[in-house]
């Protein structure tokens, strides 16, 4: 084998000019959790002022600023980059690849972002602050009454949307072409199927996102009247463009979680993945319902009779395929040899908060009762339970299962299960008791609140609290383990571990399958 | 299939860069014009249409009565005094009939305004028809003047028998501004 090759340069220009799928891997994971981190500090900010009712530490324009970045940090920021890291790392490795097909295009893919969010971050510090619309920038509160900073807002995110583009175009293609021989679409592992269709809703609804703040852009600066009622436009017209992306987006953030469970859940339950075929045409079914459920987040908008109940019967329809990834894990576990290792009690963890925060957008789903939930706190409880406890719990999940192999050290196993179990109790103290404020009346996006909800946003706040140090010492546990981690060499890692990255030695060469393997 | 580069990462990469471009454009050549089509003809937001109304063949429909509401508010800023001259008025569909609304710019300085109409119940958008509205164009009155729109307009003979009551409702909107920047016309 001529496995010989250079090796990585040396440097800070390692970095900058790399192709090699597992850098800019790298690259994605560590840039994402800065954004997670900082996302989580707006985070941080937001419980601190809501710990008691009156205004404490900020004023209200800065809390909206605070709830708005911080919803457009972590979703643009944290999530997304951190499962497009995953995808480098893995899919050329799960797929018996040598690289991603277009690897300069990666490079410039990923080297976007930070420029990005520097833009969008830099509005803090401007005149009139950063954008205080909400990460969801309703018209007009984005257009007629936005800060000045909101182009920089627009630009940041175009720029963000590009960067998404790409690496759409580049995940599509290294599935499409460069499969290793026998390996067909239905041997490929569930996450590079998530990651697939993930990409082609990514292409599909992006440039959405994009032609939605381009119309943006000209209503503030060039005289066009889109969203302005005075000049023949709507800013419900707003509303259906942002959901027609915004539906689609948030199965983009959760679909590649749910390749990643699909992983774990065999290797540590000693088991094939129950129901495989049935993971891949559920997974293709919820893309496709994606794209006509959009406006069950604007039930109150006023729409005819009949629009409210075709987007709640069509929403509905999407807790089947999602039934059957749940039924399809638990099975998976059932009467499987399983042990508990920190990647298995994450995914366990998600595969039960993940459900309860189904079942509270089954209640959202139901238009007549909607009117009630719509912009409240139990709308802010649902949709934390998909994004942190699902998105955010199977991103820890998929780091301390595939560390071992990037890396070849083992994270200290007590440590891991500790930071599970301090993240998931503290987690459900901080979102819990919002169900309740929200059924009980309190709105979201709002820095005071009547005193019956002191109790409950006390709890809640300490439970974030907690929550936001699990995640400094999930940092600790990953910088532990790359410094002095207990070296691993076995290639398999975990006993139940199967597919191709697990054939690679440990930890994974800079170059692999620079030969095709062959797959049977 | 359609070849277009010699690397077939490049080829892919293509063709997938049609889907972003079209999808870029369907943003602005399908759901915008897709959406105004949709609420004109489904009254949707109570949009009632924005050209003049072609009279059709009228009959009168003496056996029901259909009282019209009328509404007038600014829009956040707007400073004009502004009022329907009837709140209410009892009218036969199929019959032709005209209103006035009063508006008065109580500020030195010259402006335009806009008027946006909406309907409800939004089911009878479709039927209520405007023969000649203040709406249909801008209305400039300079500092301190005062004006009496009219309104001339037609309930459709085949409203539904359950609808007995219909709020128009007009919202002001200050468009100085946006007419010195950009003298097109807007509806």
């Amino acid at each position: 084998m001529g496995d010989h090759h250079h090796g990585p340069a040396k440097g800070l220009m390692r970095w900058i000019t790399t192709t090699n799928h597992k850098d800019i891997g790298t690259l994605y994971l560590w840039f994402s959790f800065a954004m997670f981190i900082l996302g989580g500090s707006f985070a941080m900010i937001i419980r601190a002022e809501l710990f008691q009712p009156g205004m404490q530490l900020v004023d209200p324009g800065f809390f909206n600023q605070m709830t708005t970045m911080h919803g457009l940090v972590m979703v643009f920021g944290a999530i997304m980059p951190s499962f497009v890291g995953l995808a480098n790392w893995l899919i050329p490795m799960m797929i018996g690849a040598p690289d991603m097909a277009l690897p300069r295009m990666n490079n410039f893919s990923f080297w976007i972002l930070p420029f990005a969010f520097t833009v969008l971050a830099s509005s803090l510090f401007m005149e009139g602050g950063a954008p205080n619309f909400g990460w969801t920038f309703y018209a007009p509160l984005s257009t007629t009454y936005a800060p000045p900073s909101v182009t920089y807002f627009i630009f940041g995110v175009h720029l963000m949307g590009l960067s998404s583009i790409m690496g759409s175009i580049n995940i599509i293609a290294t599935v499409t072409n460069l499969r290793a021989p026998g390996m067909s679409y239905m041997k490929m592992p569930l996450f590079v199927w998530t990651w697939l269709i993930t990409a082609f809703l990514l292409i599909a609804v992006m440039p959405v996102l994009a032609g939605l703040v381009t119309m943006m852009l000209m209503d503030i600066h060039f005289g066009t009247s889109f969203f302005s009622a005075a000049g023949g436009g709507d800013p419900v017209l707003f509303q259906h463009i942002f959901w027609f992306f915004g539906h689609p987006e948030v199965y983009i953030i959760i679909l590649p979680a749910f390749g990643v469970i699909s992983q774990i859940i065999p290797t540590f339950s000693r088991k094939r993945l129950f129901g495989y075929d049935s993971m891949v045409y559920a997974t293709s079914s919820i893309a496709f319902l994606s794209f006509i459920v959009w406006a069950h987040h604007m039930y109150t908008v006023g729409m005819p009779i009949a629009g409210e109940l075709f987007f709640m019967y069509a929403t509905m329809l999407i807790a089947v395929p999602t039934g059957v990834k749940v039924f399809n894990w638990v099975t998976t576990m059932w009467r499987g040899s399983m042990t508990f290792e920190t990647p298995m009690l994450f995914a366990i963890g998600f595969v039960v908060l993940f459900t309860v925060g189904g079942f509270t957008g089954l209640m959202l789903s139901i238009a007549p009762s909607d009117f009630q939930y719509h912009d409240s706190y139990f709308v802010v409880a649902h949709f934390h339970y998909v994004m942190v406890a699902g998105a955010v719990f199977s991103m820890s999940a998929a780091v301390y299962y595939w560390l071992p192999k990037w890396c070849g050290k083992m994270y200290n196993e007590t440590m891991g299960k500790a930071q599970f179990w301090i993240s998931f109790l503290s987690f459900n103290v901080a979102f819990f008791p919002q169900h309740f404020v929200g059924l009980a009346g309190m709105p979201r996006r709002i820095p005071d609140y009547a005193l019956q909800f002191t109790d409950f946003n006390m709890m809640s706040s300490v439970g974030a609290f907690i929550y936001g140090a699990s995640q400094i010492m999930f940092l600790f546990i990953v910088i532990r383990t790359i410094v002095a981690g207990k070296p691993v060499s076995d290639p398999k890692v975990w006993e139940g571990a199967e597919g191709l990255e697990w054939e690679v030695a440990t930890p994974a060469p800079y170059h692999t399958f620079t030969t095709p393997p062959d797959v049977k | 299939m359609i070849k277009l580069s010699d690397n077939k990462n490049v080829n892919t990469a293509i063709k997938l860069s049609v889907v972003v471009v079209a999808m870029f454009a369907f943003v602005f050549v399908v759901m915008v014009p897709l959406y105004d089509v949709l609420c004109d003809a489904l009254g949707i937001n109570g949009k009632t249409s924005g050209e003049r109304y072609q009279a059709v063949e009228i009959k009168v429909d003496k056996s029901r009565n259909i009282d019209i509401q009328f509404m007038a508010s600014n829009n956040a800023g707007m400073p004009w005094e502004f009022s329907p001259s009837q709140s209410v008025v009892r009218v036969n569909p199929g019959a032709v009939n005209n209103t006035m609304f009063y508006a008065k710019n109580p500020l030195a300085k010259n402006m335009v305004a806009q008027a946006i109409p909406s309907v409800s119940p939004a089911r009878a958008a479709e039927y209520f028809h405007k023969t000649e509205c203040f709406c249909f164009n801008q209305q400039p009155l300079d500092g301190g003047e005062e004006v009496n729109m009219a309104l001339q307009f037609i309930v459709d003979q085949d409203l539904p028998k359950d609808i007995k009551t219909i709020t128009l409702s007009y919202t002001l909107f200050d468009v100085t501004d946006m007419v010195a920047n950009n003298p097109v016309v807007v509806r």
